[in-house]
């Protein structure tokens, strides 16, 4: 069901704040969740004139104001209300892959030794904010809810691709898994729809390459 | 400008949205190996399919052209001529069956896809057979049903009026304070976490920085130097003990972080990198020294993300969009215990109670009652409000920091790391101002001398812009390599945000609400006191939502990442132990009536008063009255409108009557929080007749050490008419190595 909403604003505003207008002023029932409004918390991805986005990193000029903007919940997750989606299927794949560094033997007294080199093997895929505009863009998952989901992969690839790390085998045995990684069919999506400009499409790759050549 | 526009929202209010859409759930995956190894062979039977197809096509076209000499002579004639010879014959018939195999595996994978669709399985199953059968090498490997999504789980909710949980710990919040101490509380007790959001949403993601310690990892350092920084920073209102524990923990706190994954910068030894930051000195202010592991501009955010990872490693128990409203005490033998805290679940607009052994607070702060402000909107200071109205008193509430380097009008951060890598402030004339306030920490002077300096820049007419009312931060003189390694949200913001290119042309900002330094008063170990030393005990605060105090009248950038590990540690293992020797306090009789009688109240009023009207006003007086530049008027005035405020505020209604997800109930009910806590900063800062810190008193200038050097406390009294007021108390400050100075930079 949509319902139009008529606003005067200014271009250079958030759509995050014209949704606050609308429910401060017109709407007090319009449901969506936020909360830092500047990108780095992940609580209001949408899908924007049909793409997933961060209301709160996409701004009114950006998106065609001359046209009616529309806004619904993110795809293949139960909708609760309004724009609010059940997000415990989303964070059950995240907690499946072992999300947290794996070690054997004593910690050492001081830091443990990395090299630049190594942070920036995995540095991409920390910048997650579990946001998950990239596993609801996903044509696999929307067809598929066990799927795993770009998002839960990249958290997956962020520890196997750690020097530190000794749980890469058992992330890749997780993800060597039907609704694994070999369910992603390189569509894209997700690179185009991770507000954090995480290369997920490669970080996949990367992951099924891990799988074949046992190198990580 | 303004433009018209039309937005569109799906509305999916109504409850059959449930039953069209069942919750989607995970099953567990166990035993389909031999269907994995097949894919992960299928799929790298296309990857090689198609690269060899691809040199077979080419090879084919580039022999045909080197030999044959050009395209013109391709006829039929000419490759039937061709497959006389039998290596042709050989070339092309594979090139042709991968093309097949190529196409037939691709269609498998589509196929397999839309087979798991519930309502076409049974066709396409048909269909996928089909396939397989047809393309006579894979039909060895017929592909078999497959799971698909289980309807019946997930979460079912049956509204009931109250329910009562029992836990050893109940932690409120979970930003970093927060999973710090669930961290430890969980190895040690049965604890349930409850959050309003979600924890990775927490505000803790938003800080850039970085976090101080004396590492020493990049040059000379040590932890006595970090506390004469942090006292010095909060202008002598440090509780020096504190500042001494948190300097000194510091050091394992970050090697804890990084033993937990947290992913630093490196040097090129490979150890934890440092970066200088406003107010940290080597030898107690002679230059500034790098003292701040850092994470490029994300730090908040990886140590969000890192103590999330290693709660779910744990098994830490959340309960998420869980919106605390009312602390639980009852005399026990005449003394104040805990009993546990009363929570709105958001998701069924059901009232949970929960019964804990200790109560741990790290809700965070309260800046959304000013307009410009680095904080998201969910900090309302919820915490500090239940306390505060249990008659808890709330500590240095008037000094609240800001934070130089807003975007301009948004109040979004830019990091004070710009600045630690070299950034420059400057005013309309290009000059880099903050030389003659600060002669030696130039721009890295403590934040509330930047902030200052920026407004009296804008007030004597060196302002930026057509209104004059901001000022450059400047970083075109450093490397893009430099900004794109380590500041590269901050560039992200400025280009988002501002449509500016900060390699080229310099940011515009202005000081941005950014820190409660106050909060509720604990001691070093987390437990918080009802008045000048009686602690409560079972009750914790750490993080933002607590005053220890280490940052005094103004906290030091990087402190505030290391106070939320340092004291949320402490505060989870004390409130463990404390569980595992304590019994349960009884609940009051009809814990939960208080918070009922405040949500029905705004849920069935029917005033005129619109919630945002409240807030934006709210907003407005603080940012005018109450900001970095204050007097005996403004703040006079601040208290003046508050009050009427609050007498509107007793006549709001809401538009969403509803139980699911009503945020509209839960804004008001934040806007109650924010009146109040207002109400306790200007009421303060009126009292506060001197200048420390980040509370400046245009009509008191300077710090006056022999009346003000203690903390303020403020109570809620409540008279016979059930009319409340504030009644103001001191505390005196502890200290321990350092005697106030005069304080420069």
């Amino acid at each position: 069901m949509w319902v139009d909403y008529q606003l005067t604003v200014d271009p250079k505003i958030r759509v995050l704040d014209a949704i606050n207008t609308v429910k401060w002023e017109q709407d007090g029932t319009l449901t969506y969740r936020r909360s830092c409004a500047h990108g780095v918390c992940g609580s209001d991805a949408m899908r924007i004139n049909g793409k997933n986005r961060l209301a709160c990193k996409t701004l009114i000029k950006d998106v065609n104001p001359e046209k009616p903007i529309t806004i619904e919940p993110i795809k293949g997750l139960t909708v609760l209300k309004d724009l609010v989606v059940d997000m415990d299927p989303f964070f059950q794949a995240y907690r499946d892959v072992m999300p947290f560094l794996i070690t054997t033997g004593n910690a050492p007294t001081k830091e443990r030794i990395q090299s630049e080199e190594d942070v920036q093997r995995f540095e991409d895929t920390t910048k997650c904010i579990l946001c998950a505009a990239c596993t609801t863009s996903c044509p696999v998952f929307w067809n598929d809810g066990q799927y795993f989901g770009p998002a839960a992969i990249v958290n997956a690839h962020r520890f196997i691709f750690d020097s530190r790390d000794e749980g890469a085998e058992q992330r890749l045995e997780i993800l060597n898994d039907r609704e694994g990684v070999w369910r992603c069919r390189t569509t894209f999506n997700c690179t185009d729809a991770c507000p954090r400009g995480i290369e997920v499409t490669k970080a996949i790759q990367e992951v099924k390459r891990a799988l074949v050549t046992r190198r990580f | 400008m303004a433009i018209d526009t039309n937005i569109e929202l799906t509305d999916a209010g109504d409850p059959s949205a449930f039953l069209i859409e069942p919750p989607r759930s995970r099953t567990k995956r166990t035993g389909r190996k031999s269907r994995t190894n097949f894919e992960m062979l299928a799929w790298l039977f296309m990857r090689l399919s198609g690269i060899v197809l691809v040199f077979l096509v080419l090879g084919h076209l580039i022999i045909q052209l080197l030999l044959d000499g050009g395209v013109s002579k391709i006829s039929f004639a000419f490759v039937a001529g061709r497959w006389a010879s039998p290596f042709w014959q050989f070339w092309d018939l594979l090139m042709l069956w991968l093309a097949m195999l190529h196409g037939a595996n691709g269609m498998r994978t589509v196929i397999n896809d839309y087979a798991e669709r519930e309502n076409t399985r049974f066709w396409l199953k048909v269909l996928l057979v089909t396939a397989t059968v047809f393309t006579v090498l894979l039909a060895a490997w017929s592909s078999s049903p497959s799971t698909h999504n289980q309807l019946s789980a997930g979460r079912t909710r049956q509204p009931t009026v109250m329910q009562v949980h029992k836990y050893d710990t109940v932690i409120v919040g979970a930003g970093g304070a927060g999973m710090r101490a669930a961290i430890e509380s969980t190895k040690r007790s049965r604890t349930a976490v409850l959050t309003k959001l979600y924890p990775t949403r927490s505000h803790t993601g938003a800080a850039q920085g970085g976090m101080a310690a004396a590492l020493a990892n990049v040059e000379e350092d040590n932890w006595e130097w970090h506390t004469f920084d942090t006292v010095k920073g909060g202008d002598y209102l440090v509780d020096q003990d504190a500042a001494e524990i948190l300097a000194k923990e510091a050091i394992d706190a970050v090697l804890d972080l990084e033993k937990m994954g947290l992913p630093f910068n490196r040097t090129p030894e490979g150890r934890i990198d440092q970066r200088r930051f406003g107010g940290h000195t080597r030898d107690h202010g002679q230059a500034a020294v790098r003292r701040s592991c850092y994470a490029a501009d994300r730090t908040g955010h990886m140590i969000l993300q890192t103590l999330y990872q290693n709660c779910v490693k744990e098994g830490v128990e959340f309960f998420n969009e869980f919106y605390v409203l009312d602390l639980l005490l009852n005399e026990v033998d005449g003394q104040t215990r805990t009993a546990g805290v009363v929570a709105y679940e958001l998701a069924t607009g059901e009232i949970h109670v929960f019964q804990a052994k200790s109560v741990i607070f790290a809700s965070g702060g309260n800046g959304k009652f000013f307009k410009v402000t680095s904080n998201a909107h969910t900090l309302t200071g919820d915490g500090q409000a239940a306390a505060f109205r249990r008659g808890l008193p709330l500590e240095d509430m008037e000094f609240f920091q800001f934070h130089p380097t807003g975007i301009w009008r948004m109040g979004i951060l830019l990091t004070e790391g710009a600045r630690g890598e070299g950034g420059i402030l400057r005013n309309k004339h290009g000059e880099r101002f903050m030389e003659k306030y600060a002669p030696v920490m130039k721009d890295l002077a403590s934040r509330d001398v930047v902030s200052r300096a920026i407004y009296t820049e804008i007030r004597e007419g060196r302002g930026c812009g057509l209104d004059g009312d901001h000022v450059y931060l400047d970083l075109t003189h450093l490397p893009p390599e430099q900004l794109d390694a380590k500041l590269p949200d901050i560039t992200e913001f400025a280009r988002t945000y501002l449509g500016i290119e900060p390699y080229t042309d310099p940011i515009p900002i202005q000081p941005t609400a950014h820190y409660a330094m106050g909060g509720i008063p604990t001691n070093v170990q987390g437990e918080v006191l009802k008045d000048n030393d009686t602690v409560i005990p079972g009750l914790y605060a750490a993080g933002e939502v607590a005053c220890v105090s280490v940052h005094g009248a103004n906290r030091l950038g990087t402190n505030s990442l290391l106070d939320i590990n340092v004291f949320g540690r402490r505060a989870g293992i004390a409130a463990a132990e404390y569980a595992a020797t304590a019994d349960y306090v009884e609940l009051p009789e009809n814990p939960a009536a208080k918070v009922v009688e405040l949500l029905e109240g705004i849920r069935t009023g029917t005033g005129e008063e619109r919630v945002s009207d409240i807030r934006s006003e709210l907003q407005q007086t603080m940012d005018t009255n109450s900001m970095v530049y204050r007097t005996e008027s403004t703040l006079k005035q601040a208290v003046a409108d508050i009050h009427a405020l609050k007498e509107r505020y007793k006549n709001i209604s809401v538009m969403d009557k509803g139980k699911r997800y009503n945020t509209d109930l839960l804004e008001a009910v934040e806007l109650g929080n924010l009146l109040d806590l207002a109400e306790v900063t200007a009421v303060s800062g009126l009292a506060r007749k001197e200048s420390r810190g980040g509370h400046f008193r245009e009509d008191y200038p300077t710090r006056d050490d022999v009346n003000f050097m203690q903390h303020t406390m403020a109570y809620r009294e409540v008279d016979a008419d059930g009319k409340d007021s504030i009644r103001l108390d001191y505390k005196p400050v502890v200290v321990t190595r350092y005697q106030p100075m005069e304080r420069k930079y």
